[in-house]
Parts: structure tokens; C-alpha cells; sequence
């Protein structure tokens, strides 16, 4: 019994935990996810009502320029839809990856005064996101049901098993992001703005048809690309078009996870004498 | 050999300290990559250990007191002890579940209620919920603030948060503590509601414990065997008496803590504060002061470029540990005038029958002339006062349930 608890300190071994510490920090991660939404309702004036508007008002402005004006075609739906799913899928990524990448810097004081597995923070951020990712997602449903496209009956496991895919995206980039964050603080003021210019190399605004087939295999790197257009295509219903990129996306999105977390792995022992 | 519960074995730690800059920059990294020129700030680097072949063991059920100046690497050899950080060589083993608690309030939510924080850094401090389900009217009763239970903290006064994030602490249950200076928190009466928790801990609860304070009174009263750190090393291991006595005697070799370091120093820089220290009326160089002593503050003021200036003010202040001020003095409170500084100077201000009671305090430092700043180091260094004879009656005081002390005369008429 002695032997199960006995923590070796050393040099070699560092601070990172094992997979097991991981586990028995159940409880403290979820009460960072539940601090972390509790704060946020609790600021914020508008609160829950500001989840819905923003992509509202994008869908809106979107729909004008894009849709309108650009004429982008959207295939079977109205271009409101089709940039709503776009947008709902894309904001869970996006939320996720900043809140990931400064999940460490802004945990700073705790970082520095207790041992806790690291890795927490990081999936606390990305798993916080889909508090927000519920809202807008009942909010496309309701636009769905009011321009009567219902999605098909496998949306019930593909839409979940979709935002796990979004997460899990945004958990690998942002475990990387989040280390190098901790030395680099420029990180920080840079990435939104990235964040913001790769929305444009991902379907949010257009089909993936439009790209020449070459060009949707590179796309395909990023899953969020598989993930919108599956999206899209459980509003349409029909024949599955992108069957052929799904492996790169499964592909892309394991090494990016691997990555992240033997990156993070790595830098965890020198946070918190840099941070 | 079995019955050691912790083992520290040949710990070393080194930090690479960058003057100037704190964070880098991701530009700074690349530009860097571009240019000819050696990084600047790679040879300004300075390496420093912070611990140097740190050895000791500790028996289930011990207290161990680690004394020692700032600096010394006391915070350091408890933050490797917690897998806050690692260390730079050498391991260490300890046998059961670790809680450590280097801080009063890690984590705290200024938006969240008492309520709420409670659960939060009870979590973060690695208790269970269902844990803290089971101790949370222990834990609100020994606070006392179950009133302000639903009120956000940030509505809280500082007095208030501290009490509560101590009483939160005060019910963690590992095998194994790490404490690091967290009972000088609060007020008199809940230093020594808290100080009786620790006793009841240590002494009833058989826990293992490594102990880091400045308040020698409650190293003498909780711990049975000590270390004093010095320079990252172990200069004594052994009883608590021996161990204080050693430490409180050094006094020469010092030197270099009296260094006047500044984080965020302003000013325009002519003159700078180079030292402090304080001494006794008998002129011996001391490190903390006794309620009711005779007591010099000491400054060194040095000119750091050839530019003369004249009527200079200097000041002091003392703040408690919430940087409140309490006690602010200026030369020109008692009109003694500087007209003109030499390269070195030392100023010296007794101060008769110090008025403070026991406790952790800070001293800030500021120096100016007619212009404006000259130099304002800040917060410059913490000094700890001990109960002392203030009454000149032969009897310390026991309790101090103020933080200052006066003299009355009484009679009964």
C-alpha cells in the first residue's frame, strides 16, 4: 500500500504527472470547468444572451456579403443555414483553442502554488466551450425547424461525436499554444488574430466544392473542414461526398493530439520557473 | 530507514535569472534569429542556486521547522517538495498523500461566494468534493463568517478572505503537510485561533509536517527538530532550540542580505539606497526586533553618477502584510536637514521602546529632494518583530490583540 503512494521527486522525472494522477483528478477538473462557467454568466451583463447574438449577427452580416452580395453559393440551403452551421462548428474551435492557449497563463497563481496534473487546464477550457456550443447549437435547430430543414436522424450521434472532434482539434493545437505561450506572452495578443484569418481556409463561408479537388485534400489537414461540411450534410441528408478525406482528418487529428501532448509534456517542468 | 517518511536526497536547484527583461518575447526570439549580433541578454544571464545538496530525512509523525534568512531557498526546497517544480539534480521520496500550502487562498475567485470558494480551493488544494461536503460546517464555523457565506469575496475584507481561505487549509487531511509562512495571516485573535490549529494538527493528529515560518515563537512551539538554510545550503539540522539559537547568533557574515534590492525601482536615480539593516542600542547588527527595544534603522545611501544634488529628504515607512502603512518617519519630521551627500553615506534614526507587537512587517524606502524622486525602491524588505518586554516589567506579552503598543500610566482616583 506504501508503495502505491510514494511520489519519486527527481530531476529526470520532472513535474508531469502520470495518466493515473490524471484520472484521480476528476473532481478537480470538473470544478474548474463549473468556476469557469459560473464566472462568465456572472460577469457578463448580457451573459447567456451575448452566446446567441454573436453568431447571429455574423450569420446575418455573412449572409448579406457573402450570400447576397459575393453570391457564394451554398448548395441545397439557404445561405443563412448554411452559414450558421458553418459558424456554430467554427466557434466551438475557436473558443476553444484561445481558451486553451491561455488557460495556463491565466492560471498562473494556482500554477505556481499547487501541484495538480497540468493537462487539466487545457481540457477544462476546451470541454468549458460546449456550454457555449449548446446554446448556439439550439439556436440553429430552431433556425433549421423554422426554414424547415430538419437534420437526419443520425445527428444525434454524429453532431456530439462532431463537437468531439472540434475539441479534440482545438485541445491538440491548444496544448501546444498554451506552452509556448507561458514563455512567449506575444503569443497571446497574436493568435486571435490568426484564429480569426483561418476561418477563411476552412468552409465557414463557402462550400468545400468550389475548391479544386487537390486543394480539399490540404484542407482536409485541418478536421474542422471534414467536420462543417458533415455538419452541413446532415441538414441535406443524401449522398456523403467526402468520404475520401475523412482519413486525412482522422489522421491529422491523432497526430495533432500526440503532438500536443508530448509538447506539453515537455515544457510542463519549466512553467513555473518562467511563468 | 523505513520509518522516514520523506527523504530528500542531494537536492540541487538552479535558476538562470535574465536582468531586465522578464517574459520573452516571440519577436524579440525572431529578430534575434536574424541578426548578427549575440543575444544581449544570454550574457547577462546569471546562474544561481537556489539549492545546493540538500540532504535530510523526516520520521512519520515529525515537525520539521525550516529557518532561515530571505533567500536562503526555503520557499524553493518546498516548492520541489510539492512537484511544483523539479529539481535541477538529486530526488526525493515521500510516502503518502502530500498537501501543500505555500499560500492562504490559491485560487480564489474574487467574483465567486465564500460558499464557492470554499469548494474551489478546497479542490485545487486536493480535497475530494465529497470531502468538503463533510467539513464544510467545520469549516465555515471555524471562519466565522458564516453570515457573508453567499457574498462574493471580492466584497470581502482582506481580514475576512484570509480567514477563510486559512480555515479551508486548516481541514486538509493528507499524510504528509508542506507549510509554508502562512500563520502570520490575519489578525491577532485568528493568528492565534490558527496557530492552536496547527498545535492540534501536529501534536494530536500524528501528521508528518515540514514547517517554513519567520515567526520563531511558533517554530519553537510546533516543531521538535529544525534545518536552517542558509546560502541554499544546510549550515544546522538538529533540535529546535540549537537550531534558533544558531540562527538568531549569526550576525557578521550577512552582509549581503542587507542589500537593498528593488524590483521596480523609480526615481531619477542620482543617489540610490544600497543597504538597510538594523541594529540594536548596543550597535550589534540584529535580525528582528522585541516589541519595547531600542532600535536603529540603518541606510546606506550611495551616488550612482556624478551629478550633485541638494536637500534631501529621506523617508521610511512600515506596512503590515497587507502593505497597509503604519508607521511613516522623515528626517524632516525631526528638521534634520541633508544638504549635500557624499559618495557613501550612512544614516542612522533610533527608534526608542518599538512600538509594534509581534508580527511580519515590511519596510518601504523613499528618497527625494526638491526636484521630486530620487529614488523609491519600494518594498525593500520584511523584518519580524517578536513579543518583547515593552512594559519594561519583565514579562513578554503574551498575546497581542493590537498591533500597536503604547505606554499608559494608571491610577485610580
Amino acid at each position: 500500500m506504501i508503495d502505491k503512494k510514494t511520489i519519486k521527486i527527481s530531476s529526470e522525472k520532472g513535474v508531469s504527472s502520470s495518466f493515473s494522477e490524471l484520472i484521480n483528478s476528476y473532481d478537480l477538473l470538473k470544478v474548474f470547468i463549473w468556476r469557469d462557467i459560473k464566472v462568465r454568466y456572472k460577469q457578463t451583463v448580457l451573459g447567456v444572451l451575448w452566446v446567441i447574438l454573436q453568431p447571429l449577427f455574423s450569420m446575418i452580416i455573412f449572409t448579406i456579403f457573402f450570400g447576397k452580395l459575393a453570391k457564394i453559393p451554398s448548395g441545397a440551403l439557404p445561405y443563412t443555414l448554411f452559414s450558421l452551421i458553418g459558424l456554430t462548428f467554427w466557434n466551438l474551435f475557436s473558443n476553444s483553442v484561445s481558451k486553451a492557449s491561455d488557460s495556463v497563463v491565466v492560471n498562473e497563481g494556482i500554477v505556481k502554488k499547487v501541484y495538480f496534473p497540468r493537462l487539466i487546464l487545457p481540457i477544462s477550457a476546451v470541454l468549458g466551450s460546449l456550454i457555449d456550443f449548446g446554446l448556439n447549437l439550439i439556436l440553429l435547430l430552431i433556425l433549421s425547424i423554422f426554414l424547415s430543414y430538419l437534420p437526419i436522424p443520425i445527428s444525434i450521434i454524429l453532431i456530439p461525436l462532431l463537437a468531439l472532434v472540434t475539441i479534440g482539434t482545438a485541445l491538440g493545437l491548444g496544448l501546444i499554444l498554451s506552452s509556448i505561450n507561458v514563455r512567449y506572452r506575444d503569443v497571446r495578443y497574436v493568435l486571435p488574430f490568426f484564429i480569426q484569418i483561418s476561418m477563411f481556409l476552412v468552409p465557414v463561408i463557402y462550400p468545400l466544392n468550389i475548391v479544386d479537388p487537390a486543394n480539399r485534400m490540404l484542407m482536409a489537414f485541418n478536421p474542422m473542414t471534414i467536420v462543417i461540411e458533415t455538419g452541413r450534410w446532415l441538414f441535406v441528408g443524401g449522398k456523403f461526398l467526402y468520404y475520401d478525406l475523412v482519413p486525412i482528418s482522422i489522421i491529422s487529428l491523432s497526430a495533432m493530439l500526440i503532438i500536443g501532448v508530448l509538447f506539453f509534456k515537455k515544457t510542463e517542468d519549466v512553467f513555473t520557473d518562467v511563468i | 530507514m523505513s520509518n522516514n517518511i520523506i527523504e530528500v536526497n542531494k537536492i540541487s536547484k538552479k535558476y538562470i535569472m535574465n536582468q531586465g527583461a522578464y517574459y520573452d518575447t516571440l519577436r524579440d526570439k525572431i529578430t534575434s534569429m536574424f541578426s548578427h549580433r549575440t543575444d544581449d541578454r544570454k550574457k547577462k544571464a546569471k546562474i544561481f542556486w537556489a539549492l545546493r545538496d540538500i540532504s535530510f530525512s523526516v520520521k512519520k509523525g515529525e515537525v520539521l521547522g525550516v529557518v532561515g534568512r530571505n533567500g536562503a531557498g526555503k520557499s524553493t526546497l518546498l516548492k520541489i517538495l510539492s512537484r511544483i517544480t523539479p529539481p535541477t539534480s538529486g530526488s526525493a521520496l515521500i510516502k503518502g498523500r502530500v498537501g501543500s500550502l505555500l499560500e492562504v487562498g490559491t485560487g480564489f475567485h474574487q467574483e465567486l461566494s465564500g460558499r464557492e470558494n470554499i469548494y474551489l480551493n478546497g479542490s485545487i488544494l486536493g480535497m475530494k468534493q465529497s470531502e468538503i461536503k463533510k467539513k464544510f460546517d467545520e469549516i465555515v464555523d471555524f471562519s466565522g463568517i458564516e453570515k457573508f457565506l453567499d457574498t462574493p469575496v471580492k466584497y470581502y475584507s482582506s481580514g475576512m478572505t484570509t480567514r477563510l481561505a486559512f480555515s479551508v487549509a486548516a481541514f486538509l487531511e493528507p499524510e504528509v503537510l508542506l507549510v509554508d509562512e502562512v500563520l502570520s495571516v490575519g489578525d491577532a485573535e485568528f493568528q492565534k485561533k490558527s496557530l492552536g490549529k496547527m498545535e492540534d494538527i501536529t501534536k494530536n493528529e500524528g501528521r508528518t509536517i515540514i514547517f517554513v515560518s519567520h515567526n520563531l515563537n511558533a517554530i519553537e512551539g510546533l516543531c521538535s527538530k529544525c534545518i536552517l538554510l542558509d546560502g541554499g545550503k544546510i549550515t544546522m539540522d538538529g533540535d529546535t532550540d540549537d537550531v534558533i539559537n544558531k540562527y538568531m547568533s549569526r550576525s557578521s557574515d550577512i552582509q549581503d542580505n542587507d542589500k537593498v534590492i528593488a524590483v521596480n525601482r523609480q526615481g531619477s536615480g542620482e543617489y540610490q539606497f544600497s543597504r538597510f539593516w538594523l541594529e540594536n542600542s548596543s550597535g550589534n547588527r540584529i535580525e528582528s526586533i522585541l516589541s519595547g527595544q531600542d532600535v536603529y534603522f540603518i541606510f546606506e545611501i550611495r551616488q550612482k553618477n556624478k551629478k550633485n544634488l541638494k536637500d534631501f529628504k529621506i523617508s521610511f515607512s512600515i506596512l503590515d502584510n497587507f502593505e497597509h502603512s503604519l508607521i511613516l518617519h522623515r528626517t524632516d519630521y525631526k528638521k534634520f536637514d541633508i544638504k549635500q551627500m557624499s559618495k557613501k553615506n550612512i544614516f542612522k534614526c533610533l527608534i526608542r521602546s518599538f512600538p509594534l507587537s509581534e508580527g511580519r512587517y515590511k519596510i518601504g524606502l523613499y528618497l527625494e529632494n526638491k526636484d521630486g524622486v530620487v529614488d523609491s525602491p519600494g518594498v525593500v524588505k520584511n523584518f519580524q518583530v517578536n513579543s518583547g518586554d515593552f512594559f519594561k516589567n519583565a514579562s513578554k506579552i503574551v498575546v497581542n490583540h493590537s498591533p500597536f503598543l503604547v505606554d499608559g500610566e494608571w491610577s485610580i482616583h
